[in-house]
């Protein structure tokens, strides 16, 4: 709980703030507090959650680490709570979180509509490029011989099965989203953690994967476009606590705008190839980027 | 509580008993999952039991095999099952993962079911004349059946609420409403679905309790009233006994 050595140089007014505040988290008013990042339990959100912490550590915070927490019901609580101060998040996802019957499409729509749709004391900082969300995969075979680049190319189609998680089947851009914006007619199929294997195994011919999951490159499957706009656009943006917003802006807002949807899937594909841990890759995304 | 309900609106609402994935079908899934998991348990534990029992063969290796299958986590069974037999056999490695979880209960049962038989009685049987095989059918199977009931009970217990387990791999079953509910924050469907599991649970374990007891013959019920054997202190040596010892 004693931090404020580098952090005063840094910002001044931070940390004037983080004096100010600190009493709403910790017991202690005298000494600024600890910055609690958590992480899904998804490795491409732990490794931005590890670059967050390990930037924030430079900074001259105290930083706990609270990773792997698991789905949204699990770790939004948290946040809201306090007991997590910043975790990593993707726009359009938490969005239909908060506001399951949403309509916006478009990243900046959807961006603006998820800063109303918050609930009080949690604050979303400026969002990043980098998008990683909901698509529609075909295997390279099965897209050559029907001839598919984009989801209206689906429309007519027999036998198709859409294979994705459980909840897949009750989202607006599921099978209901596909009859009713592109007229593709699909069966579905809970595959949950085993989609790319049954894409791969032809169980299913059509599999939800995140846009920025190396499965994509490493066996060549084809992303259906999406003309029409039926994926929430999903950007990653850091969701904190409003109490600390405006003292972390600064350190996280360059880190958000240096992290590329590229530089997303580089990360996740080291992650899978070279064995290097979250800490080890953020390490090196860092040193990288100037940090 | 409003999320009971909630989820008391749901089981009733119209929507859940019609077109795919309604409430009765995911309960016909989640049934019959528990049944052929408990029948291909039963196939494999109930003769091994037996012969176990009968013989007295094996029963360090049954009792060290039993408590090793009974520490294993079935959803990190079935989902290594699923990697190893690959995701087109994923409905034969959900079985395979429940038949593990059913075959201790029952090989224990159908075990203790024909080794609980008093000795005498299956010597007095032999001496009647009686074959090995009439043995087993006419004795140890009619007077082990509580006991083997007893095991299916256990079984069938474990097994369907363990189900529930198979729709993480896409099998779907009353487990499927669960895991679907609870990212969609829809915990009328969760509780609803978790509360149906709970009753079908309760009505399995009630009617199997009921088999077994009608399942005890009457001579064993009649025995319990007066214990025959305890009066005869001057059991007569030599009868029974010694070709019993030497036929086993």
């Amino acid at each position: 709980m004693k931090l404020i050595r580098k952090k005063m140089g840094f910002v001044g007014l931070a940390a004037a703030m983080g004096l100010v505040i600190s009493g709403c988290t910790t017991e202690d008013s005298g000494s600024s507090p600890t910055i609690v990042v958590g992480s899904q339990a998804y490795l491409s959100n732990e490794i931005i959650a590890e670059i967050y912490a390990q930037a924030l550590e430079a900074a001259g915070y105290k930083v706990e680490t609270r990773f792997q927490i698991g789905q949204r019901d699990a770790y939004l609580p948290e946040l809201e709570s306090g007991a997590v101060t910043l975790f990593p998040e993707y726009t359009g996802n938490l969005l239909q979180y908060y506001a399951p019957d949403v309509t916006a499409q478009e990243t900046d729509e959807v961006y603006l509509k998820l800063q109303e749709a918050l609930p009080e004391g949690l604050t979303a900082l400026a969002m990043s490029p980098a998008t990683d969300q909901d698509s529609y995969n075909v295997t390279a075979e099965f897209a050559a011989e029907n001839n598919l680049v984009s989801l209206e190319d689906l429309a007519g189609l027999d036998g198709l099965i859409l294979g994705g998680n459980p909840e897949l089947e009750e989202r607006p851009y599921g099978p209901r989203g596909l009859l009713e914006i592109y007229g593709v007619v699909v069966a579905f199929d809970a595959t949950g953690p085993s989609t790319v294997e049954a894409l791969l195994s032809g169980l299913i011919n059509v599999a939800n994967v995140y846009s920025a999951d190396p499965a994509v490159a490493e066996f060549g499957f084809v992303t259906l476009a999406d003309p029409k706009g039926m994926f929430l656009a999903s950007n990653v943006v850091p969701i904190v606590n409003s109490a600390f917003a405006q003292e972390l802006a600064p350190i996280i807002d360059p880190i958000s705008k240096a992290l590329t949807t590229e530089g997303l899937l580089a990360l996740n594909l080291a992650a899978k190839t070279e064995g290097l841990s979250a800490a080890a890759l953020a390490t090196r995304w860092l040193a990288e980027n100037g940090f | 509580m409003d999320i009971i309900r909630e989820a008391v609106a749901w089981l009733l609402a119209a929507e859940q008993y019609q077109g795919p994935g309604s409430v009765p079908q995911r309960i016909m899934e989640h049934l019959v999952f528990t049944a052929v998991a408990v029948g291909i348990a039963a196939v494999i534990a109930v003769p091994l039991g037996y012969f176990i029992g009968h013989t007295g063969r094996g029963l360090v290796w049954l009792v060290g095999a039993t408590g090793a299958a009974r520490a294993l986590p079935s959803f990190g069974l079935m989902l290594l099952l699923v990697l190893v037999l690959g995701v087109t056999n994923r409905w034969s490695a959900a079985v395979s993962a429940l038949v593990l979880l059913a075959i201790p209960p029952l090989l224990a049962g159908a075990y203790s079911g024909v080794h609980q038989i008093p000795r005498a009685v299956i010597d007095a049987a032999r001496a009647q004349g009686m074959t090995e095989s009439q043995i087993l059918f006419r004795v140890e199977v009619p007077l082990s059946l509580p006991l083997v009931l007893g095991g299916v009970r256990a079984a069938v217990l474990q097994v369907v609420a363990t189900a529930t387990l198979v729709a993480y791999v896409g099998l779907g079953g009353l487990g499927y409403e669960i895991i679907q509910g609870i990212p969609l924050r829809r915990f009328d469907q969760t509780f609803g679905a978790a509360f149906i599991i709970v009753v079908l649970a309760l009505v399995l374990d009630a009617a199997l309790a009921w088999a077994t007891r009608v399942s005890t013959p009457r001579g064993v019920r009649a025995g319990k009233t007066e214990d025959v054997r305890a009066r005869e202190t001057a059991h007569p040596a030599g009868v029974g006994t010694p070709l019993g010892n030497t036929l086993r």
